[in-house]
């Protein structure tokens, strides 16, 4: 699904985000990205979202070549993906509906359908009963769930998540990843960028640790122990 | 090689309805007829959406329509006003004559055969015959001259000749082809045109014409400045909507059309407001105007809007506001990129 070969990210003013970073992820696979503050996940998941561009390497989502994606095939792409954000990146000028809504507005859904899934969505994240506030009303735990709510609505094939349980209580926590995981039972990719060390083990799916922006340790079979299987 | 390989591909794929069963492709219809659907219906949202978002800050909304308004007004009652000026200076060729000054030695059975002539003459509405002896008289009841004229052994004063033109509405340079016309005339010394000023007001409103034409396209400019800039700002306000439409996915078209119909309803209320402008100065003048009409002509009524140039006015108006916010959202939107 995903396929890092040498990916090096370089920001405006010299910084080097990621160095010379390899990893494949196959379809239908759940993994999580770790890694200090500042390591580099939250680049690595931009590079996938094509929200930055890679400075050395190729970077394939799904057999698609991404470095030199024309800017008006990048909709389609992301459309395909779901994404939840470090910072939410809610907006408050509407209901929590109607921001669960909008990646169906976009696909296209009608609208009787959409009220059918959001509501599917936001009762997956516990959050039914706020369907009609507005976000700016909610604590951080419940603004990170409508977060999840609209990466999740559309039933997108990948599912990536910058700290997900970043504000939430270790039980709300484990109930969220429970969630990613049904999730990856019925077929979404699941790469998740998380601190939260405990959860990570107590799950047990394999990890990629980043530090400094090279990949430190890689649970993830590597593509010769691939071929051997 | 290509070419065959080409061709062979598109066989297969031409080949794979047939293959499919009818109720797998009608499945594929509704699906497809769906989708336009939803299509349709999320256009019409958006359309009513962003007639929401500008009722939510009533005050900006309506300043730029009533600035759109006003812009539009003006050229728009320009283009009446000149319009009325040069259907009722049409009628103005009854007073409207041209003088024919005989040869000198002319007699008045000459100038009579002369005026016969003329009355054929499919231009010519009327004919009049001023005699050398009548005009002397008249001359000396006018100039004042009277004691003076005595003194002379001779009459001065050729036979005259009394002209009035059919004016074409459509062609109102015809007059002076005319006036060329008839100074050839064997027996006529000069042949004048008389309200000179007839011609100058012709080239007057011609002069006018242009200057709407002029005032209209800088205003109708500005128009489309005063939506772009609006919409420029509505871009900048709604940043973080657009962020964020981006990161899921939403296509150009997608994020492009609540700006463009918000644009296309500056401009609908924009001609709206102008045609109520323009309705409200008529009323004003309206009176004034019929008494100004009725000294010129029984008969002449003010023209005012149609229902065809109401319609035309809110069209241009609407297709300004779509072009201001197009040019806006084409330049200021793919500046915002989310990060
Ligand atoms: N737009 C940018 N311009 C310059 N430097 C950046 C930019 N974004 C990130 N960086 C730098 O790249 C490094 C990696 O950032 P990144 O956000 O990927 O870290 P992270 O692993 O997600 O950290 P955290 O756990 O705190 O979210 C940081 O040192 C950061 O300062
Ligand atoms: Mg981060």
């Amino acid at each position: 699904m995903i396929r890092f070969d040498n990916i090096s990210k370089r920001y405006p003013g010299g910084f080097e985000a990621l160095s010379s970073a390899s990893f494949h992820l196959p379809r239908g696979s759940f993994a999580y990205l770790t890694g200090h503050s500042g390591a580099g996940k939250s680049t690595l998941l931009k590079l996938i979202t094509l929200i930055e561009r890679p400075s050395r390497g190729h970077i394939f989502l799904d057999g698609i070549h991404l470095n030199n994606l024309p800017a008006r095939r990048i909709p389609r792409i992301r459309r395909n993906i779901g994404v939840i954000f470090q910072n939410h990146h809610l907006l408050y000028d509407r209901t929590v509906f109607d921001n669960v809504a909008l990646p169906l507005l976009i696909h296209g859904y009608h609208h009787r359908e959409i009220g059918k899934r959001v509501r599917a969505a936001l009762d997956q994240v516990g959050l039914l009963s706020k369907e009609k506030a507005d976000p700016i009303t909610l604590s951080g735990g419940e603004q990170q769930r409508v977060g999840i709510a609209r990466a999740i609505v559309h039933k997108p094939p990948l599912l990536l998540a910058d700290e997900p349980t970043g504000n939430l209580d270790p039980e709300l926590s484990r109930e969220i990843m429970e969630l990613f995981v049904r999730f990856n039972q019925h077929g979404t990719t699941v790469l998740i960028a998380s601190h939260d060390l405990d959860l990570i083990r107590q799950m047990g799916f394999p990890v990629i640790s980043l530090a400094k922006g090279t990949i430190e340790r890689n649970e993830l079979l590597t593509d010769a122990q691939e071929r051997e299987h | 090689m290509r070419p065959r390989q080409k061709t062979k591909r598109h066989k297969t794929t031409r080949h794979k309805p047939n293959r499919k069963t009818p109720s797998r492709a009608n499945t594929k219809d509704t699906k497809q007829s769906s989708r336009l659907r939803s299509y349709l219906t999320h256009h019409l949202q958006t359309f009513v959406a962003s007639l929401g978002y500008l009722s939510r800050q009533p005050i900006s909304s309506l300043m730029t329509s009533a600035v759109i308004a006003i812009a539009l007004a003006l050229p728009a009652g320009l283009y009446i006003a000149l319009d009325n000026a040069s259907r009722l200076s049409a009628g103005w060729d009854s007073t409207t004559q041209i003088s024919l000054f005989l040869k000198a030695g002319t007699t008045l059975k000459q100038a009579e055969k002369l005026a016969t002539k003329l009355r054929l003459h499919k231009q010519i509405n009327k004919v009049n015959i001023i005699d050398r002896e009548r005009g002397l008289e008249e001359f000396q009841q006018i100039s004042g001259f009277g004691d003076a004229l005595q003194f002379l052994d001779e009459n001065p004063l050729p036979h005259v000749i009394t002209v009035q033109p059919i004016i074409e509405q459509e062609n109102p340079e015809g007059v002076l082809h005319l006036v060329k016309t008839l100074q050839q005339e064997r027996r006529v010394e000069l042949a004048q045109l008389d309200m000179q000023w007839v011609k100058r007001l012709y080239t007057l409103l011609d002069i006018a014409q242009r200057g709407v034409w002029i005032i209209g396209s800088l205003l109708g400019l500005a128009v489309l400045l005063i939506v772009g800039n609006t919409i420029r700002l509505d871009i900048q306000n709604r940043r973080e909507v657009i962020q964020v439409s981006k990161l899921i996915g939403a296509s150009n078209g997608f994020i492009r059309r609540p700006f463009l119909y918000t644009g296309a309803w500056y401009g609908l209320f924009g001609g709206l407001l102008a045609w109520l402008l323009i309705a409200i100065a008529l009323g004003i003048m309206a009176e004034p105007l019929e008494r100004l009409a009725t000294l010129y002509h029984s008969n002449y009524q003010i023209s005012s809007l149609m229902a065809g140039d109401i319609a035309l006015l809110i069209l241009i108006s609407c297709l300004l506001g779509l072009g201001g916010s197009w040019l806006a959202v084409g330049r200021h939107l793919s500046e915002i990129e989310p990060s």
